[in-house]
């Protein structure tokens, strides 16, 4: 139970994961002069978060829209029947080794698992889940569900609202 | 004709602020460092249930005195925040902004003659409340040296037989001081010992970066004596819905009660239904602001030690106020410069009275981002004023 190991220190982490979460690109002597530590704690802390697979990678946000690069992103609802030995632990392995898929969450309610899939054409995203998904032996059904646009992801609004305060207040 | 003006109005100044203010805003590409209000929009829960007040039609007065299930709420606050226990019924008034429990309060406490003791630097109101309310207003200089705290010699040198009220306000707005328990109880001694009433302006309780804050009313004695006022500006991000409040004894609050009810008849119906929402389910939002403006405050104080400008450290509210002395020029001209030569603007510390020369605020409720830019301008600025000064 690291909570009981220190507060401090757990306050610190929650704090450092809180900013990198958002930016991690941040330079380690400003995350330093920020949270009010030593740069070589920061250090340290990184290295601790790393080996303990808490923080898992440093991806970039990217708004591929204002970009030429086609992308279309899938949401997949997956409904699965399960056998003796294989649990949804043992398929979701088996779903998430694909490339193509960005994610997979197990879901409570109407269906199982949701398989987030990122392609570059219709097509693609059909020939996946026609060819590969809907022939595994536990998948009942599927439905799959477009993104048109996106407004907001990973907590970020996808356009920025300017600051409309006055200049100078008392 | 008749001269149709008030003497004692044409006589008030105007706030120094809103000379600067004219000549920032010719200047549309500046950054600015001149606000006095958060940077973060007023939490969307918060937000949603004044909406929803609007949809089921809650758009008529409420009791002069404000809603009862917020008068409420805000007993519980500063129960669980501060250890204070008020009865909604009879010791709480819902206000437009904390500014307008001031101005009634003062009011309401003042007869002609009274004298009011302001520490200064601070905000901007407590003068021209004072006089209009028919007091002499008495100020005392706070020092860098105290950081900029009141000591309880200093109150007692200002006292004379005719003070009736000191006005404590802290957190404070320029400097970012605080009292803590130690220094409260100093000059809690003083005021008792003379018989004032304090009006202590808390409007940044939320924002302290060391301990949490503090109030004089929850010392022994002084509750009694004490108008506290707050309010959701500052704490919530509310400073558009003008909604503070007044806590104190119940004759007191009775009085304001009477001028609020001719002057304003009741703060607005919506932003109390979303005040309600913002004390019952608003902590976490007020933790989350106060851990980015603390994240601030250490990155401008790093900046300024770097850059060798003088400046205490300040544990309150969202404002730093560096020394600027050894440019041997007055904070007008400091900031008037800054402005013209490096586009960055700050609020020259005379705004908030004659103490505040030499002195600048900065606020930092800007994103981090914004206070890396302004704070590369403002080292080229200084280093170019040291350089001129050597030859």
């Amino acid at each position: 139970m690291r909570y009981f190991v220190g507060k401090v220190k757990n306050k610190m982490r929650d704090e450092l994961l809180a900013i990198i979460e958002k930016n991690s690109r941040i330079d380690l002597k400003e995350l330093a002069i920020i949270l009010g530590v030593e740069e070589i704690d920061v250090v340290n802390e990184l290295a601790a978060l790393e080996s303990e697979g808490i923080i898992c990678g440093y991806h970039t946000l990217i708004n591929w829209e204002k970009t030429d690069v086609e992308k279309v992103t899938a949401l997949i609802e997956v409904r699965l029947t399960l056998q003796r030995g294989q649990g949804f632990d043992t398929i979701a392995d088996r779903i998430k080794k694909y490339p193509e898929v960005r994610s997979v969450y197990l879901i409570s309610g109407g269906y199982d698992l949701m398989v987030i899939l990122e392609e570059k054409t219709l097509r693609q995203v059909a020939t996946f889940v026609s060819d590969k998904l809907s022939t595994l032996d536990q998948v009942l059904s599927t439905a799959t569900h477009f993104v048109l646009k996106k407004y907001k992801d990973h907590g970020t609004n996808m356009s920025e609202d300017p600051d409309e305060r006055e200049m100078i207040t008392p | 004709m008749r001269n149709p003006l008030s003497d004692k109005v044409v006589a008030i100044k105007p706030s120094g602020i809103r000379k600067f203010f004219d000549i920032v805003s010719e200047m549309k590409d500046a950054i600015s460092l001149g606000v006095g209000e958060p940077d973060f929009d007023t939490p969307w829960h918060v937000r949603d249930e004044g909406i929803y007040s609007l949809e089921k039609g809650r758009t008529f007065y409420t009791s002069n005195s404000g809603l009862k299930e917020l008068r409420q709420e805000i007993c519980r606050y500063l129960h669980r925040k501060q250890g204070l226990t008020y009865d909604p019924l009879t010791q709480v008034l819902i206000t437009v902004g904390g500014s307008e429990a001031i101005d009634i309060g003062l009011r309401a406490m003042i007869n002609p003659g009274d004298e009011v003791l302001i520490p200064q630097p601070s905000y901007v109101s407590y003068e021209p409340c004072a006089v209009l309310a028919g007091a002499t207003p008495v100020m005392i200089n706070l020092k860098a040296e105290n950081e900029f705290r009141l000591t309880a010699k200093e109150l007692e040198e200002a006292i004379t037989d005719k003070t009736k009220i000191l006005i404590l306000p802290f957190p404070n707005n320029p400097t970012g001081a605080i009292m803590e328990r130690g220094d409260l109880e100093a000059i809690a001694e003083v005021i008792l010992k003379h018989d004032l009433f304090v009006m202590s302006d808390e409007i940044y309780s939320e924002l302290t970066y060391t301990d949490k804050h503090v109030s004089i009313a929850e010392l022994p004695g002084m509750q009694e004596r004490t108008v506290l006022i707050n309010g959701f500006s500052k704490a919530y991000a509310m400073t558009g819905w003008r909604l503070g409040y007044a806590c104190g004894p119940k004759e007191i609050i009775r009085q304001m009660t009477k001028i609020h009810q001719f002057a304003i008849m009741c703060a607005p119906t919506t932003s109390q239904y979303a005040a309600v929402e913002a004390l019952k389910n608003g902590d976490d939002d007020i933790v989350h602001m106060r851990t980015a403006y603390n994240q601030r405050r250490r990155y401008l104080m790093h900046a300024f030690r770097e850059m060798g400008l003088e400046c205490f450290e300040p544990y309150g509210a969202f404002y730093v106020f560096p020394c600027i002395k050894e440019f041997g020029m007055t904070s007008e001209e400091f900031a008037t410069r800054l402005l013209e030569e490096e586009k960055v603007a700050v609020v020259p510390g005379t705004a908030f009275g004659d103490c505040g020369e030499g002195f600048l605020r900065i606020s930092y409720a800007y994103s981090l981002e914004k206070l890396k830019l302004a704070m590369g301008r403002i080292e080229k600025f200084i280093t170019r004023l040291r350089e001129e000064q050597k030859q």
